[in-house]
């Protein structure tokens, strides 16, 4: 039986709770490992789950300088989506959607993937052509997307605003019905958990400070827990990407910047899938538990702060007004912020490096989460392979350099407009 | 609200300043080699703590004001014209090797 | 309508000549003028106000202030609903009406309550290990989701308003207390412009609530007295009902007004709620405390509250909550309490106080007759919908009951560091004072008062003082005797004594608002949530409303005990902004609906509305679309119409179109063509005055990123043209060309956009119509040659006039003045009437411009470059130009890029729509190769008679003649197009040239 069922529920109630297993072990690192993953979060600890369970690599540890799911993992706004357009990462998100839709199986643990649907608002004919581009790659992908036109989205989604004083009208939108949201911490609890019971050292509190290297190889990672040898190594630590990077002498196409997220007090359901305005950056759903998640634009400053200022609070809130007016009278309850690896593209990398035995995932600007588990899985087919999986094959270090860019929204290298 | 001395109005709301970016870049020479054009566009140092920037005061008078900023704490270290030399502003130079 | 049976005849601050009726779940109520909802409901002994989030317990009105877990209430009705509103802090108003939340049928009889009997099946992250197999979580997540949430909200749109506020000033105290006051006392008397923020209605803070006395009269004279001389100070700002809320970067403090909550609606012309964004030289955060709780049994039992909230209810209020109460405090407050209560009337059958040792305050009490339970505890609380008693533990562990219907608790005092927070510094553990105490706020916060965990009156307001004047000496104001100490009466303190838990079998809640008890923290830490910030994220402790303010601390202070690790070594605990929740109205302003973004007209919109045009947004343009005619409307057939004269009428005879929204810039110095050169692809050092020229710009990265002409109106002076959506940006570029990257040259730029009302006469007709329209001016192609420009005049008005062409026709644009726009239009309709001009929008400025091959938006998308647009020839191999070295890395140079090419449909009548992709196989199944897209296309070319496209093409002009499939799965059409060259109309310019 699964260590999580409902009758192992039952069981443990009757024990008064005492029997669960801890979720994951507290390790002291050991003197090496065959392969290190630095970051605890969604992204790391999805690599150490999938290289335990797909490929052989032997040890495997993930090393978090905090707590584990402190990143981004859990300061996101939740949304899980594979509507893009270019070839380049098209088949990956897709993917990624895909291990979504098995995840609580797989790891015994529910994720809470609420397949709620995504649409995206469009404002003009150009945006709706643009939608109709994306869409059709996607359906050509095999992927599911829908084009509605404006009363098609006023049936489903009527407190949006359709009135005359809408400053701009909606024309239409782009809807993937299974695209939504899942329970962002319970992600990486669920990876750790599945990760820990595979074999995979999780320590955290264990901060990198350095790198021991002999040629073009890392031999050792030095850390706030000592030092630590080992074969392959992963960085999987978004924001904080550069920091690590400038300690090899490496610089990369990748700047970070700080993206905020709010959370409303909960109410009954009001809001029953994800919705984005074409005319600003804004992104709306509802938890579980009642609250309303949203988000919106950049700082658009360079920055490694967890937080925000109010021109750009002001700026999403009167974006998310000016999509559902309703929203005027709900009170915003929590806001923060997280630190994006913006990439030069707005596309991630995940492959190699030109160090050796050094492997790379970043440049995930404001969407990693939803490439959670996909990241992990071709990350961990990269590292055990030593050579990327064909989906993410034109996700590399050098698609920068060879003018190969992946840059679905054509802005060119300026990370903060991404 | 981050505060910027602007070196034409004086301290002014970040609000009314558009974002440039990184200030440390220098364009390179037109026959430079394709690796040293690569980095001028595409690498950057990312530094956390001082970063040298440029924002421009787009709603007040234009100017291209060059500040040093803790990209940690968002204090505001030293602002200028592009030509002036900040006080502090090796400190950003600094970071590579600091590891910071 | 009930008497207030629990309200005193005299004393507090309530009017009693005022009495306010209200409504709370349908039945009706008297309270009185100075009245929260929460002392009005007290008042008539209504203890059971709501219930808990996931067990769905009973609970009542636990505390006084913003700290409320339970008394959450649905304020208001219809569009004004607000759902989730802490009965403690609403100012009770005439006519009120409130309703209990979270629960059905009745808030007596709850379904919910179900969860409870069943609570133990339900700990703390149950749902993580349930609801995985069949259906589906989908399937369970409906129900969960009503189940969950609280109270019910609206997307009804709001019927009231918001404003903001923006202020600067040297000193800026928060807070209204006695630290407060005496801060901005200080700091006003010193001449610094000073704001004084207070949370609630009235100033003085806990003195509010208290009985004690400063220099031997009642502390509310101290109070006034003190209100009167910041009042007369000019530069004195004082905000009631005002909350701070966030403390951002800059010293910027964030508080909200709340300027109508406190009625029944705003009156007209007065915004509800008023967002201030404060800029201070130094803050002086003065937030006082927040009392906590102890957990034991069943210790949410409505009667249960906090003891200060108890003294609060009476003192402030005259509300008696309880005819006999029982005390358990760890602390000498809890004393404070008991006396006053007794004072008040109220039986207090004994102070349970878990200290072996007393102090004065003990002695006090037992002199006033009170028994004290020394070195004892409260071990469980009895009474589901109301308190009727609690067993008594005492140090041999001997249970005994007491009856009593309230329960004043006190676990000590936590320091409100919510705003020491936000910046990032983190609470520090004090041990002796077992709370936390503010981290570092740096210089430009300090913290006063109760809010840094000093005790006493006297203290608290001498440290307004100081910490004003240290505020002050970091400004340089000059010192000046600060006012005198004041005497009051404040028996010594003993210490507190930690209590966070008493032991015991029986839900022991941590956090009211979301069912967190003792044991959900111990399960965590057995499961490894032993991370602070994972222990609150399983367990949902102090996720609710009230951000657990009565609750972190005490759940800290148990996963410490669990782990077995002193409090400083678990970890701390933090707060994000906002300290109360904001609405989202506030942060908005006037910033909705037409007003949420600029909205730009041209100088001729006058006229369009008035001659039939629909407008289309053109970012934040308003450019006409295209115009009906009388009797045409809205509809599908007369647009198509409509777009078909507007093309067939210009190509055929004149047309004029507003273009007014290109991004103009006026450049002058000697060295602009040395600029444009560096700026554009295309050489500019032979443009000669009177010409103008195409120029194609790329950003660094070789990327094709805006076009548009460029004229040469004297030796040293241009005029560029950019697309509509670049003005700003192209504009800035240029700022950041001249300032950073190449000082050296020596060019004036200026943005002209708004300056110049621009329109476009296309047409075989347009050299007859521009001469009738000219004063006097040689509009032969000899004098004004294709791609010519001439100043002149146009009745009289200053003109510009370009012969560039969109269309492909014989064009020409004409700049005014914008204050001259719409007489120039008129102008030039009312001469060019004759010749049979007719105005055209940007439907019809489309078709002509695919019938050209032009590009526009949909081909410069920021992923092309010049090659891929069928411009190659354009870029020069002679001059440097941004983005020259990025364009030939091997991704941009690719001959596989796709690139423009016409498209027709194979059967003549078939539109392929823009946004289709190009395929070679119809048949093929996902995934399916893409060979490009379709960018532009036109239902009908009126001249060509069947519809056209532009496409990127893989392949492009070599596949000329080829067929292809546009594919369009999101509406099922899969249509054979043709690839043709994507100049469809006049390939040799003939028109434009002629």
């Amino acid at each position: 039986m699964s260590e999580y069922s409902v009758l192992r529920l039952i069981a443990n109630t009757i024990t008064g709770h005492a029997n669960w297993r801890r979720a994951w072990r507290d390790p002291e690192p050991r003197k090496s490992y065959d392969v290190i993953i630095v970051g605890g979060g969604g992204h790391g600890l999805a690599t150490a789950f999938y290289l335990a369970k797909n490929h052989r690599v032997g040890s495997i540890a993930v090393l978090e300088k905090g707590w584990l799911g402190g990143g981004n993992t859990g300061r996101n706004t939740t949304i899980v989506r594979s509507n893009y357009m270019l070839e380049g990462h098209a088949h990956f998100y897709e993917k990624s959607l895909q291990l979504w839709e098995q995840l609580s199986r797989e790891l015994n643990y529910n994720v809470m993937f609420s397949q709620r649907g995504v649409l995206n608002l469009g404002h003009s004919d150009a945006q709706m052509d643009g939608f109709a581009r994306r869409g059709n790659s996607m359906r050509l992908n095999g992927i599911d997307a829908e084009l509605l036109d404006r009363d098609q989205v006023r049936r489903r989604i009527p407190y949006l605003d359709f009135s005359d004083s809408a400053r701009f009208p909606i024309y239409g939108g782009i809807l993937q019905p299974r695209g939504g949201t899942a329970r962002h911490d319970a992600v990486a609890w669920g990876l750790a958990r599945g990760a820990d019971r595979l074999g995979v050292d999780i320590i955290q509190n264990c901060e990198v400070t350095g790198f021991k290297t002999q040629g073009n190889q890392i031999t050792a990672i030095e850390t706030t827990r000592g030092e630590i040898g080992c074969g392959k190594v992963g960085f999987a630590v978004a924001g904080n990407t550069t920091q690590l990077t400038s300690k090899l002498g490496l610089k990369m196409p990748i700047e970070s910047h700080v993206l905020q997220a709010f959370v409303t007090e909960p109410v009954k359901p009001l809001i029953d899938s994800v919705v984005t305005f074409g005319a600003s950056h804004f992104y709306i759903s509802q938890s579980d538990k009642g609250g309303l998640v949203l988000g919106g634009d950049l700082d658009f400053y360079n920055s490694y702060a967890q937080r925000g200022n109010m021109p750009t609070i002001e700026h999403v809130m009167a974006a998310g007004q000016a999509m559902i007016p309703g929203l005027s009278r709900m009170r915003i309850l929590r806001h923060w912020g997280g630190v994006m690896d913006m990439s030069m593209d707005g596309s991630p990398i995940i492959g190699t490096s030109p160090i050796d035995n050094l492997y790379l995932n970043c440049g995930w600007c404001y969407g990693g989460f939803k490439a959670t588990p996909g990241s992990g899985w071709v990350f961990a087919h990269t590292i055990a392979n030593g050579e990327p999986h064909p989906i993410n094959a034109k996700l590399t270090l050098d698609r920068f350099e060879r003018g190969k860019l992946i840059d679905e929204g054509g802005k060119g290298p300026f990370p903060g407009h991404h | 609200m981050i505060i910027i001395d602007c070196p034409y109005c004086g301290p002014r709301d970040h609000a009314e300043f558009t974002y440039v970016g990184d200030a440390a870049r220098t364009r390179p020479a037109e026959d430079a080699s394709q690796a040293t054009w690569f980095d001028y566009v595409y690498l950057r140092d990312n530094p956390r703590g001082p970063h040298l920037e440029y924002w421009q005061h787009s709603s007040g008078c234009r100017a291209m004001v060059k500040v040093l900023r803790d990209t940690s704490s968002h204090r505001v270290l030293a602002c200028g014209l592009p030509a002036d030399q900040l006080e502090a502003e090796q400190l950003e130079a600094g970071h590579l090797e600091a590891g910071q | 309508m009930s008497a207030q049976d629990r309200r005193l005849p005299q004393g507090g601050e309530v009017d009693r000549s005022t009495p306010m009726r209200f409504r709370f779940d349908d039945r009706d109520y008297q309270g009185l003028a100075g009245d929260t909802l929460a002392s009005a409901l007290l008042a008539n002994d209504v203890r059971l106000v709501g219930r808990s989030f996931k067990y769905h317990r009973p609970r009542g009105i636990f505390s006084a202030g913003p700290e409320e877990p339970n008394a959450l209430v649905e304020l208001r009705t219809g569009a004004r609903i607000e759902p989730n509103t802490r009965a403690t802090t609403i100012e009770l108003y005439d006519g009120l009406e409130a309703a209990s939340q979270h629960r059905w049928p009745s808030l007596r009889w709850d379904v919910g309550e179900v969860n409870n009997l069943v609570s133990d099946f339900l700990p703390a992250g149950f749902y993580y290990k349930t609801f995985m197999g069949w259906p589906g979580w989908m399937f369970w997540e409906h129900f969960i989701r009503k189940a969950a949430g609280m109270g019910r909200g609206t997307l009804d749109p709001d019927p009231d308003s918001y404003d903001k506020m923006n202020a600067h000033c040297d000193v800026l105290v928060i807070g209204g207390g006695p630290a407060g006051l005496s801060a901005a006392l200080v700091a006003g008397r010193s001449g610094a412009r000073v704001i004084l923020v207070e949370e609630t209605d009235g100033f003085g803070g806990r003195l509010r609530g208290e009985r004690e006395t400063i220099d031997d009269k009642p502390a509310r004279h101290w109070v006034a007295s003190t209100l009167a001389e910041l009042d007369g100070m000019g530069d004195v700002t004082l905000l009631r009902r005002t909350t701070a809320f966030g403390r951002y970067d800059g010293n910027v403090v964030a508080a909200l007004e709340r300027r109508a909550d406190h009625l029944a609606e705003p009156p007209e012309h007065i915004s509800r709620q008023r967002l201030w964004t404060i800029r201070a030289r130094r803050i002086v955060l003065a937030a006082g405390g927040i009392e906590r709780h102890i957990a034991f049994a069943d210790n949410d039992r409505p009667g249960v509250m906090l003891a200060g909230a108890a003294r609060t209810y009476l003192n402030r209020f005259a509300v008696q909550v309880g005819k006999i109460a029982t005390v358990f405090a760890n602390n000498d407050d809890g004393y404070r309490t008991a006396l006053d209560l007794a004072a008040g009337g109220v039986e207090i059958n004994a102070i349970v106080d878990p200290r072996e040792h007393g102090g004065t305050w003990r002695q006090k009490a037992e002199t006033a007759g009170i028994d004290v339970f020394a070195g004892a505890v409260v071990s469980r609380a009895h009474g589901r919908l109301g308190l009727v008693g609690v067993d008594v533990r005492d140090a041999s562990g001997k249970n005994r009951f007491l009856a009593s219907d309230l329960l004043a608790v006190s676990g000590g005092w936590n320091p409100n560091v919510h705003l020491t927070c936000h910046l990032g510094a983190k609470p520090v553990w004090d041990n002796a004072l077992a709370t936390f105490l503010p981290g570092d706020t740096g210089p430009d916060m300090r913290v006063a008062g109760s809010a840094r965990g000093l005790a006493g009156l006297g203290t608290c307001i001498t440290d307004g003082y100081a910490q004003a004047r240290a505020a002050l000496d970091d400004l340089g104001y000059s010192k000046s005797a600060l006012p005198d100490v004041p005497v009051t009466d404040e028996p010594q303190e003993e210490p507190v004594q930690a209590l966070w838990q008493v032991p015991g079998k029986g839900m022991r809640f941590v956090d009211y608002q979301d069912d967190v008890k003792v044991s959900d923290i111990a399960l965590a830490n057995r499961e490894g949530y032993q991370s602070v910030e994972h222990l609150k994220r399983y367990t949902t402790l102090g996720m609710g409303t009230d951000q657990g303010k009565t609750a972190n601390v005490i759940g800290l202070a148990v996963l410490a005990e669990e782990r077995g690790l002193p409090i400083d070594k678990v970890g701390t605990t933090t707060f994000r902004p906002p300290y109360t929740p904001v609405t989202f109205g506030a942060f908005v302003g006037r910033e909705t609906g037409l007003h949420y973004q600029p909205l730009r007209r041209s100088a001729m919109h006058d006229w369009h509305v008035a001659n039939g045009a629909t407008f289309v947004n053109a970012g934040h343009w308003l450019r006409p679309q295209y115009y009906l005619r009388d009797g045409e409307s809205d509809v599908k057939a007369d647009i198509d119409r409509a777009i078909t004269r507007e093309v067939t009428e210009t190509r055929g005879g004149g047309g004029i179109v507003d273009v007014s929204t290109l991004g103009k810039i006026d450049l002058q110095g000697p060295d602009t063509a040395e600029l444009l050169n560096r700026l554009y692809i295309n050489g500019w050092k032979t443009l000669a005055v009177g010409k103008a020229r195409y120029g194609l710009m790329l950003r660094e990265d070789g990327h094709v990123w805006d076009d548009g002409t460029t004229s040469r109106l004297g030796e040293n002076h241009y005029f560029m043209t950019t697309t509509t959506a670049n003005a700003g940006p192209v504009m800035s570029h240029i700022e950041y060309a001249l300032q950073v990257l190449w000082p050296d040259l020596d060019v004036k730029a200026v943005s002209v956009t708004e300056h110049w009302a621009a329109m476009a006469i296309a047409g075989p007709k347009s050299r007859e119509a521009l001469a009738a329209v000219l004063d006097d001016v040689d509009v032969s192609n000899d004098a004004l040659p294709f791609m010519g420009v001439v100043e002149c005049t146009l009745a009289g008005i200053p003109a510009r006039v370009f012969r560039i062409s969109f269309s492909g026709e014989l064009a020409y644009e004409i700049n005014v003045a914008a204050d001259c726009g719409e007489a120039a239009w008129e102008h030039v309709m009312r001469t060019g009437a004759p010749l049979g001009i007719l105005p055209y929008g940007t439907e019809a400025m489309g078709i002509m411009r695919i019938e050209k091959g032009h590009v526009a938006g949909p081909e410069l998308d920021g992923r092309t470059t010049p090659a891929d647009l069928g411009l190659g020839r354009m870029v020069s191999s002679k001059k440097p130009f941004l983005g020259a070295p990025m364009l030939t890395r091997e991704g941009l140079t690719d001959t596989d890029r796709p690139s423009l090419v016409g498209l027709v449909p194979v059967d003549g009548k078939s539109r392929p729509r823009a946004g289709a992709v190009l395929i070679a196989d119809p048949k093929a199944v996902p995934p399916v190769d893409k060979l490009g897209h379709v960018t532009s296309s036109a239902y009908l070319s009126p001249n060509l008679d069947h519809p056209i496209a532009l496409g990127l093409l893989e392949g492009g002009m070599a596949r000329e003649g080829e067929t292809v499939w546009a594919a369009f799965p999101l509406r099922d059409e899969m249509i054979e197009v043709r690839v043709t060259g994507p100049v469809f109309l006049d390939p040799d310019g003939e028109r434009m040239h002629g």
